[in-house]
């Protein structure tokens, strides 16, 4: 039976087939659906969980690898350098249960704050990588990838992209492969990895990487289709179907399936078959470099950008000199529409506040790095999950008391769990008087919804123990916690005031939950009242989408935007917002 | 470039029902018999910003994304938005708009201002159908259906038959609210102009 499944569901699937027993990952924008798709298949089966970060998560994989299981975990390509530390090392020790770690890359930055190459790091750990061009190749790859993890003793790399993760192709649906958990053996010098073990698992790491470019040599993974033709082009992933689209039958392909470690013998043969050479690859010339240092002449980055996506006619253009199609184009420029907080989001509320008060923002990663737009335009700086706690002690450090008195740091509640802990245990411990503001809004936002360790819900919404916020706060030592509704907007401004002011490090507990959430029951909408507003326009500061001023000047908000939350009835200082049922 | 594919876009604002839209047209497409290629964006973009679907049927589809001044239709779920994806129209092609307006931030904040007359200035350039399916989905029982009324539209648009979209409605909507939404693609199926 064939089914029309996203890249990211196929990726889950293949696991599945694979007879996977061990599921932990981070939730991240393009790789989060593998996970939740893992998680509807019977508990019975698979075990699969939300970890706090993907440092953890991976770590967790590579245990249950070592006690014998088949495990996976899945991130976004930022993701992948948080699992860094214990995937280099993981290499090393190797697998007794297959390992897979699948990472998505977000070329084109569709919801990330970078636009790394992950394959940088198949290379840098020694770890084969295979990488998928549609979700009928994310299934079987997925299946492949345990099998390699086993037969040469490494965990294993899929890379995905998010036209891969997010595109939905057919896929032929198999059964499950049910298989027992292997035999756990103490094995000290392969597990405990201390420099004189180390030492002699490097060896092995090297050996393997030899085997495993034989395997490269030979495998289905990487297949030459000869059209005949003088041109070639070496090509991987969603590049490949770009390519394919453009250049037909016009070119012969060399599509790697695996795309570390390269089969060297294959690509000089291949380019010694063709006149001219292309390599197409989105991101950093990955393939291209390798290919230069076995001395293939090919034509790469001078032909094609390191930046964002790729578009069939951008090859086309470059490979065949063949002009785009015609199209035409709007009379005038047209208004971008970058994302914006949702009606009701309880952020709305924070950086109304911290705007208000002039602040200093360091920011983090969630759905609240959109208090940089205006007219919030809340936020300083933004770098990396839990860096709002970490930066804002740097800049504390650097800049002095007075700089410290108008300076917060903002992060969700997953975040903080993610990272935020340790950055806050930094301050304390060196004497730092910052104010953080934990945007406590019960769920992992952003990336859809996921539960985390505050949220009382595992992945497969069983109640489950639930982290106290304050008692964390409070045993890292921080003596002074708020807790504060974003939209009680008075008493919030208060609390910020008074925090901020103090010599002493303060976390101030931002709690409402998000509008989306399903138990969140805002009801009617919200009006102006024509008569009683001033037109001062304060209203317009809280960037709600559902307000706006016509060309008169009259303030309106749009019913079918408006869910009735209400922030702006109680930030109006003349009364002439009403809400209605 | 292989012209084998029938190429849609679906546009919108970021919680305007887009995915679902994508979805039964993915399945219709299976149903009739063809290959075929949904792309999707997910994440940031879901925040009330501009989403794009692209959607790919043919004998074999490769890239599941469209090119400027490939797309047979154009099923657009704002004015704004239909405006925005026009380069991506081909010559010749067809433009279903939902005559509706939401204002994006920039207009918000007074930084610019919300283009006048949209529908016509298409029309100049494009085969254009323009209604307003906030009614139409009104009078089949939810707002929330204005997604199928212009589904329902669309599908008059291509080469598959009236009973294999019907039967992909009712396998892709949740049952509570089948009947609803087999409305909303009646009445945008049977929308005249």
């Amino acid at each position: 039976m064939k089914k029309l499944l996203l890249g990211n569901a196929a990726v889950a699937q293949g696991a599945y087939e694979a007879g996977v027993h061990f599921v932990s990952s981070y939730p991240g924008t393009p790789s989060t659906e593998i996970t939740e798709c893992m998680a509807a298949y019977p508990a019975n089966e698979v075990y699969v969980e939300w970890a706090p970060n993907e440092k953890v998560a991976a770590e967790a994989v590579v245990g249950a690898a070592i006690a014998g299981g088949r495990a996976m975990s899945c991130c976004k390509h930022v993701g992948l350098n948080v699992m860094a530390d214990p995937i280099f090392t993981d290499s090393y020790i190797g697998v007794n249960g297959g390992a897979v770690f699948c990472v998505a890359d977000d070329p084109g930055m569709h919801s990330s704050q970078n636009e790394q190459d992950s394959r940088h790091y198949a290379r840098a750990a020694k770890m084969p990588m295979l990488e998928p061009s549609d979700s009928a190749e994310c299934k079987e790859y997925t299946k492949l990838a345990f099998d390699l993890s086993e037969q040469f003793d490494t965990p294993v790399f899929i890379r995905l992209s998010t036209r891969v993760s997010h595109s939905q192709s057919l896929v032929e649906i198999g059964q499950r492969k049910n298989r027992d958990v292997k035999p756990y053996e103490k094995n000290i010098k392969k597990n405990v990895m201390m420099p004189a073990n180390a030492i002699a698992r490097h060896v092995v790491v090297e050996q393997r990487t030899d085997e495993l470019k034989k395997y490269s040599e030979t495998t289905a993974l990487n297949t030459v289709e000869n059209n005949g033709s003088k041109i070639g082009v070496i090509t991987a992933g969603i590049s490949y179907q770009y390519a394919k689209e453009a250049l037909g039958g016009n070119v012969n392909y060399l599509k790697l399936g695996m795309v570390y470690p390269l089969p060297e013998k294959l690509l000089k043969d291949f380019a010694a078959s063709c006149d001219e050479v292309y390599v197409i690859e989105e991101l950093d010339p990955f393939i291209e470099d390798i290919c230069r240092s076995l001395g293939i002449d090919v034509k790469g980055k001078e032909c094609f950008t390191m930046l964002g996506e790729y578009t069939p006619s951008m090859i086309a253009s470059a490979v065949l000199g063949k002009a785009p199609a015609e199209f035409d184009k709007p009379d005038e420029i047209v208004p971008a529409r970058p994302p914006v907080l949702c009606p009701g989001c309880p952020h709305r509320g924070t950086f109304f506040v911290l705007k208000k008060l002039g602040l200093t923002v360091s920011g983090d990663i969630g759905c609240y790095t959109l208090g940089a737009v205006a007219p919030l335009a809340s936020v300083d700086t933004t770098i990396c999950m839990g860096a709002s706690i970490s930066a804002a002690h740097g800049m504390a450090k650097v800049r002095g008391r007075e700089f410290n008195n108008k300076l917060v740091s903002v992060i969700g509640d997953s975040t903080f769990m993610h990272s935020g802990i340790t950055a806050l245990s930094d301050i304390v411990y060196n004497k730092g008087c910052n104010t953080i503001i934990i945007l406590d809004n019960s769920i992992t936002g952003m990336t859809g919804h996921q539960d985390n360790p505050t949220t009382g819900k595992t992945i497969r919404g069983e109640a489950t123990k639930q982290v106290d916020l304050i008692k964390l706060c409070e045993a890292l030592g921080v003596e002074h916690i708020a807790v504060a509704d974003p939209f009680d907007v008075k008493n919030f401004e208060k609390v910020v005031k008074e925090e901020v002011a103090r010599d002493d490090v303060s976390v101030i507990i931002a709690q409402r939950p998000c509008a989306l959430l399903k138990t969140v029951k805002y009801t009617g909408h919200c009006e102006i009242n024509t008569e009683k507003c001033r037109k001062c326009k304060l209203c317009m500061k809280l960037g709600c989408p559902a307000i706006s001023v016509d060309g008169e000047g009259t303030v309106r908000i749009d019913k079918t935007q408006c869910n009735g939350c209400g922030l702006c009835v109680s930030v109006c200082p003349f009364g002439a917002i009403e809400k209605q049922d | 470039m292989s012209k084998t594919s029938t190429n849609i876009m679906i546009v919108g604002v970021g919680g305007q029902g887009t995915l679902l839209a994508s979805r039964i047209l993915g399945n219709a497409v299976i149903l009739a018999g063809h290959d075929v290629k949904v792309s999707e964006v997910h994440g940031m973009s879901q925040r009330g910003g501009s989403v794009v679907t692209y959607v790919k049927y043919g004998e074999a589809v490769h890239s599941p994304i469209i090119d400027k001044g490939e797309a047979d239709i154009i099923l657009a779920f704002e004015r704004l938005e239909a405006y925005r994806a026009l380069p991506w129209l081909k010559k010749g092609g067809k433009i279903i708009v939902n005559d509706q307006k939401i204002n994006p931030m920039p207009v918000i904040t007074g930084a610019m201002e919300y283009p006048e007359g949209i529908i016509e200035k298409l029309s100049e350039k494009a085969d254009v159908t323009a209604l307003d399916a906030l009614s139409l989905a009104e009078k089949a029982g939810s707002i929330k259906a204005v997604n199928v009324v212009l589904i329902g539209v669309m599908a008059k648009n291509t080469d598959i038959e009236h009973d294999k979209w019907i039967e992909t409605v009712k396998s892709t909507v949740p049952p509570k609210f089948l009947d609803i939404n087999i409305k909303a693609f009646e009445l945008g199926y049977n929308y005249n102009p």
